[in-house]
């Protein structure tokens, strides 16, 4: 009950206060560095780092080298720069993890209070997520390619229409976990007493969800959220391999690891870039969350 | 929760069609056909006459019908058959792979034990990791074992089973030469040399699948323990003097299973549906790689069988899940 | 004397130490890796390489060939040819006359009526024959007496070697399948899964799309062979730890098409356990220019068929110069190492239908680059080429392929140079080579300026593979798109070629033709542009011996041969 009383009072300076206590969760701001430096180093560093034009004949000749002045994280095997490959790929996955997981999560939560608030909804929405759930990925994405890829191409160009498919593709194929957890506890939180208590006071079903029960599901959908960016992430290497996502000259992190695998004995590097930065993105998003969770809980952030 | 259990199956019934009838028609537009596993060599003609002889180019309300006679009648009439050796089910047609021309249950009931043992052991210990740990990270929250343990979580789910198996196998079996790389599905327990054999080759497998439940399924429920290690009838059980044992594994425990038990739940079809890319790389022929080889090579019945399965599993394992909340917290009522 | 004879013995053990050595069933288990799975032991029913090469191990044709390509006698006594009598004069007839006391594994004889049953099996209405093509233009299969089987033709067969040779075409036991005729042929799986046959090994256990258990037939002509007692055959993985459980951790004895990156194939080698073996068959990598215009400005229906021309690649300046700028030894070094050689040849092998021409091998940009300067193709001010309005944009599509991928990257790279602007696609190979009309991404259809996959022909002979070119086989709405000739060529003088092959019995002259269809088809027209010779790799222990890779015939032809390396 407590939780309530303290947000009708101040609610003015409710967000200073959440960054108050988020400032002092040494993790959360970690991850907020890290997560900082990865976004800017690929959005600026493409700038900053230009990688010298070879031909063909002479890149070859410089394939999968090791890390040195020239090429600060190696090469591939065809010579390419691995620092510029990197960054470029940075800028693809992160905007698509981010935004799918987005998408993935505000469509879960969705569902997931509504079937577990309204006792109407519930039957049919949790039945719409079995057979979400059932459905066999690989044929549901080619086929979502085949109907739409050359619509949203032609609408919004080839680069943007693979974007908007595979964000699209992600988040409609990934939200059911999150629409589930959301919904069990749902089913327990309406039954707790200060959700008794604003009903019995006339409280709409709108403020109730918004005032009481969305606060409460956030831990949760933060756990869900981290582990849907690096699940977005690799998935969207999957999609590229089946050929539904990028031209495949495009690349992105879940790419350059798949390539580096076969690489992997001889040149564990090619597989360690990619590695190190799907890993630390995930990790920042997870002390981020953790730090949210806390500042976002009353009991903690009063004390 | 019995009337709530017992409506909740029977309105399962028509879930499963509509379900099915989805899965068939997506499977069915879907581009691809069976002629992409018939070699470029083979001319024009005979490959019209393959697929004809298939049965792929009936119209597609025709093979769905079809289908859910054999699904629905002639297989369980063919199970019953070969369990009291009756000839009910004699000169039916059963549901046929395009692929290896063969009954798909065949292919299932000769793939689903070590689907079973190697997958559902990969889980129960992914469990048996991840739940102490979770507990044990939230009960510490922020000490050197949590945030070790989150660190670990982090790299196990950021590197996927195709990044992680490879790099066992070249520790562990091409360095090592501790574990054999592919396994072998002949090998019959009988005695302890094979039993250890079996341990042997099951081993990798399972420490990479196992790896990446745990660490999902140590994040849910660490973060569920925290959410209620902070509530007032935790404070209000330490003021009554309860030991912390009672305190953290009877109360807080309880309270902070509905997550994990929705993941979990959510986990257990997936056994069946095996984890394709593991499956894959260790050569455990399981249901996973017949799935993803039977999408491979659009082969539908065997798709639109194996799925259909796997919705049956997930709408039932979805209905276990309910009835669990209510088992945990008496305060859910379905009524 | 007693001495010398002695002697002599030793000198004759020594030089066929493994068969004097050998008794069958004396070297215990032999363990093989295929990458893909059979799904069923009966080539009949599928025609995919990993199902054929397994049943070879089973069963038999009369004859086969071997690692050079020439045909060999199995089950027949001798290879029928024109000057034994085996073929009529007029090419019409071929008779096999069958080895005396053959038995299949289960006991019972061979005889002709089993030859004339598969026959009957694979021609049978309804039953969607897989090698169906082996028997075409067959009138009649006779069986004078138990062991001689005689085949009558449409008109004359310059290449009569087609039933019943080779491991896509074998012989079945006619008491086993004869309830599995037409559309009975896919409830046979007992059948299907266990065939009896005349092979050195028959099936203990079979669990499809997974492994077959074998064990050495009892009843093999040859006492000696097999060596092993039994045989395991694995399915199912990739490439890579398919060659990595032969040449790292030995747990395997043979690994059936280990393509895998050089690199990688070197870092094996170090270990120690095994090697690689290759040879090359007619698998050639290729660049297939799209003679028609795929714009999707044109109604579905018209779009990449005859109806219009392509706007920049109908230029065969264009098409010439987009092959000299390829440096095709780079891309063999990058994709395939040993197992690739550069190729200028749609038929690169066997030998005698080879031409020589060798004229694209050398990169030459320059060249290119001038040649397009002169047609009047010159840079716009983005750097890319244009004439009349029309820009050098390509769409370059092909399958799925890490080595494709490469191939697109570098290739994309040289043409960029050229002035080109190149965009690249990849489709998913179940869908690509799907051949599904509904789909817009299948190679068929050929929505893209350029493709690239390579294809191959079954045996010796490239005459069905050189007539795919026919102006009447172009893929269209007409025909589902399931038309051969895929970058819609038609020339009346090649159709010509085609047709005057038919009629042709003399090998020289055949070969003739042969080679002058691979030039009007390469290097006359550019339509065509092969890049790769692709051999095949497999990887073998040092513990197993006998292993002679065969391009021409399955793997497993001399599995009977196979021993173990004490």
């Amino acid at each position: 009950m407590t939780d309530a009383t303290v947000v009708m009072e101040k609610p003015a300076s409710q967000g200073k206060a959440i960054w108050q206590q988020f400032r002092t969760h040494k993790g959360a701001l970690f991850g907020l560095i890290v997560l900082g430096i990865l976004i800017v180093s690929v959005v600026i560093g493409p700038f900053l780092w230009v990688p010298e034009k070879l031909r063909v004949a002479e890149a070859i000749m410089l394939k999968n080298q090791g890390p040195s002045l020239r090429f600060p994280l190696g090469t591939d095997q065809l010579g390419r720069d691995m620092l510029s490959r990197m960054m470029a790929a940075g800028k693809v996955s992160l905007a698509v993890g981010f935004v799918a997981m987005f998408i993935a999560m505000t469509v879960g939560t969705t569902i997931g209070i509504l079937a577990g608030y309204f006792k109407r909804l519930d039957g049919p929405l949790m039945r719409l997520t079995d057979m979400f759930l059932a459905l066999p990925l690989i044929p549901l994405l080619l086929v979502m390619v085949m109907l739409f890829r050359d619509r949203i191409a032609s609408i919004i160009g080839p680069e943007m229409g693979a974007f908007a498919l595979i964000v699209f593709a992600i988040g409609v194929t990934s939200w059911m976990q999150a629409a589930r957890i959301v919904r069990g506890e749902v089913l327990a939180l309406k039954e707790r007493e200060y959700v008794l208590a604003a009903r019995s006071i006339g409280a709409i079903p709108r403020r109730i969800i918004f005032r009481h029960i969305l606060p409460n599901v956030v831990s949760p959908v933060m756990v869900a959220a981290t582990l849907g960016i690096a699940d977005a992430i690799i998935t969207e290497s999957v999609l590229s391999f089946l050929g539904l996502g990028f031209p495949p000259d495009f690349p992105t992190w879940g790419r350059l690891l798949f390539d580096g695998l076969s690489y992997m004995q001889i040149y564990p590097e090619r597989v360690i870039w990619p590695g190190i930065a799907i890993s630390l993105t995930v990790l920042s998003v997870n002390y981020i969350g953790d730090g949210l969770r806390d500042a976002l809980d009353p009991r903690i952030r009063g004390r | 929760m019995l009337t709530f259990t017992l409506r909740r199956l029977l309105l399962a019934i028509p879930t499963l069609l509509l379900i099915s009838l989805v899965i068939f028609f997506l499977v069915d537009l879907a581009p691809g056909s069976p002629a992409s596993e018939i070699p470029l060599t083979v001319p024009a003609e005979v490959r019209a006459k393959i697929l004809e002889a298939m049965g792929v180019n009936a119209p597609v309300y025709v093979r769905y019908g079809l289908w859910l006679k054999q699904f629905f009648y002639i297989e369980p009439l063919y199970a019953f058959d070969s369990l009291t050796g009756s000839h009910y089910a004699e000169g039916m047609q059963r549901i046929i792979s395009y692929q290896t021309r063969s009954p798909v249950f065949d292919v299932i009931v000769q793939r689903l034990p070590q689907t079973l043992i190697v997958i559902g052991t990969a889980y129960l210990v992914g469990i048996l990791i991840a739940v102490p740990i979770g507990i044990y990270s939230a009960y510490r929250q922020y000490s050197l074992f949590d945030q070790f343990g989150t660190l670990l979580a982090m790299i196990g789910f950021s590197v996927p089973t195709f990044f992680s198996g490879t790099l066992f196998i070249i520790i562990f079996a091409v360095w090592f030469g501790w574990f054999p790389t592919k396994y072998d599905t002949t090998l019959n327990v009988t005695d302890w040399a094979s039993f250890w054999k079996q341990v042997r080759q099951m081993t990798l497998p399972v420490m990479t699948l196992g790896l990446a439940n745990a660490a999902s399924i140590s994040r849910y429920m660490r973060s569920s323990m925290l959410e209620n290690m902070g509530q007032d009838y935790v404070r209000t059980a330490r003021a009554k003097g309860m030991s912390e044992q009672t305190v953290v594994l009877k109360h807080v425990l309880r309270n902070s299973m509905i997550p994990v038990v929705t993941v979990i739940a959510l986990g257990i079809p997936s056994i069946f549906g095996g984890a394709i890319i593991t499956e894959n790389l260790f050569g455990v022929s399981g249901i996973g790689s017949a799935l993803i080889g039977a999408i491979h090579a659009n082969d539908l019945p065997m798709v639109q069988t194996l799925a259909f399965i796997f919705a049956i599993l997930i709408v039932l394992f979805n209905l276990i899940a309910d009835v669990l909340y209510g088992l945990l917290d008496p305060r859910i009522r379905y009524d | 004397m007693k001495l010398k004879t002695a002697l002599l013995g030793a000198a004759c053990a020594f030089a066929m130490a493994p068969a004097a050595f050998a008794e069958r069933g004396s070297d215990g288990t032999v363990n093989v890796l295929y990458s893909q799975a059979p799904s069923t032991l009966n080539p009949y029913l599928s025609s995919g390489t990993k199902d054929v090469e397994n049943a070879s191990i089973i069963l038999e044709g009369m004859a086969g060939f071997d690692e050079k390509g020439v045909v060999f006698p199995r089950l027949a006594e001798s290879v029928p040819t024109v000057e034994n009598g085996g073929i009529s004069a007029d090419l019409t007839t071929i008779t096999w006359k069958l080895k005396p006391g053959l038995l299949w594994s289960d006991g019972t004889p061979v005889t002709s009526a089993d030859a004339k049953f598969t026959y009957e099996y694979c021609t049978a209405p309804d039953g969607g024959c897989a090698q169906a093509a082996r028997y075409e233009g067959i009138k009649s299969v006779d069986t004078p007496d138990d062991l001689t089987v005689v085949i009558t033709f449409d008109g004359p067969k310059p290449n009569p070697y087609q039933a019943f040779v080779g491991g896509t075409s074998p012989i079945l036991q006619k008491a086993q399948f004869e309830a599995c005729m037409g559309a009975a042929a896919s409830t046979c799986t007992a059948q299907n899964f266990g065939p009896i046959g005349t092979g050195p090994f028959k099936v203990v256990e079979f669990k499809t799309n997974d492994t077959v258990t074998l064990e050495a037939n009892p009843n093999y002509r040859d006492p000696a062979k097999p060596a092993f007692a039994k045989m395991i055959v694995k399915g199912g993985g990739d490439a890579e730890s398919a060659a990595r459980a032969v040449m790292q951790t030995g747990e395997f004895d043979y690994a059936w098409n280990t393509q895998i990156n050089p690199e990688l194939q070197a870092q094996m080698m170090t270990g120690g356990k095994g090697v690689f073996v290759n040879g090359f068959g007619t698998l050639v990598e290729r660049i297939e220019m799209n003679m028609t215009d795929p714009d999707p400005q044109w109604p579905e229906g018209e779009r990449s068929t005859p109806k219009h021309a392509h706007p920049i690649l109908s230029d065969i300046n264009v098409r010439t110069a987009l092959s000299k700028a390829i440096d095709r030894q780079i891309l063999v070094d990058v994709g395939y190492g040993t197992a690739g050689r550069p190729t200028c040849n749609l038929v690169p092998a066997p030998e005698m239908f080879a031409s020589d021409n060798t004229g694209c091998i050398a990169q030459d940009m320059p060249g290119a680059k001038k040649l397009l300067d002169d047609a009047g193709w010159v840079p716009g001010a983005d750097g890319i080429r244009e004439k009349d309005g029309k820009k050098l944009h390509i769409l370059y599509q092909t399958s799925t392929n890490p080595v494709r991928q490469d191939f697109q990257a570098l290739i994309k790279d040289w043409w960029t140079e050229l002035g080109v602007d190149v965009e690249l696609k990849n489709i998913d190979g179940s869908v690509y080579f799907g051949g599904d009309a509904g789909s817009p991404d299948t190679f068929q259809k050929f929505y893209a300026d350029v493709e690239m996959y390579a294809n191959n022909f079954d045996g010796t002979d490239p005459e069905p593979y050189l007539a795919q070119y026919l102006c009447n086989k172009i893929p269209g709405p007409d025909n589902q798109w399931q038309g051969e000739n895929i970058n819609r060529f038609c020339d009346p003088a090649y159709d010509a070629m085609v047709a005057e092959m038919g009629k042709t019995s003399d090998m020289a002259k055949r070969a003739e033709l042969a080679k002058k269809m691979n030039d009007m088809l390469t290097k006359d027209s550019m339509v065509v542009v092969p890049l790769v010779d692709r051999g095949r790799l497999s990887a073998a222990s040092n513990a197993l011996g006998g292993v002679n890779l065969n391009v021409w015939d399955t793997e497993m032809w001399n599995v009977q041969d196979w021993y173990r390396v004490k």
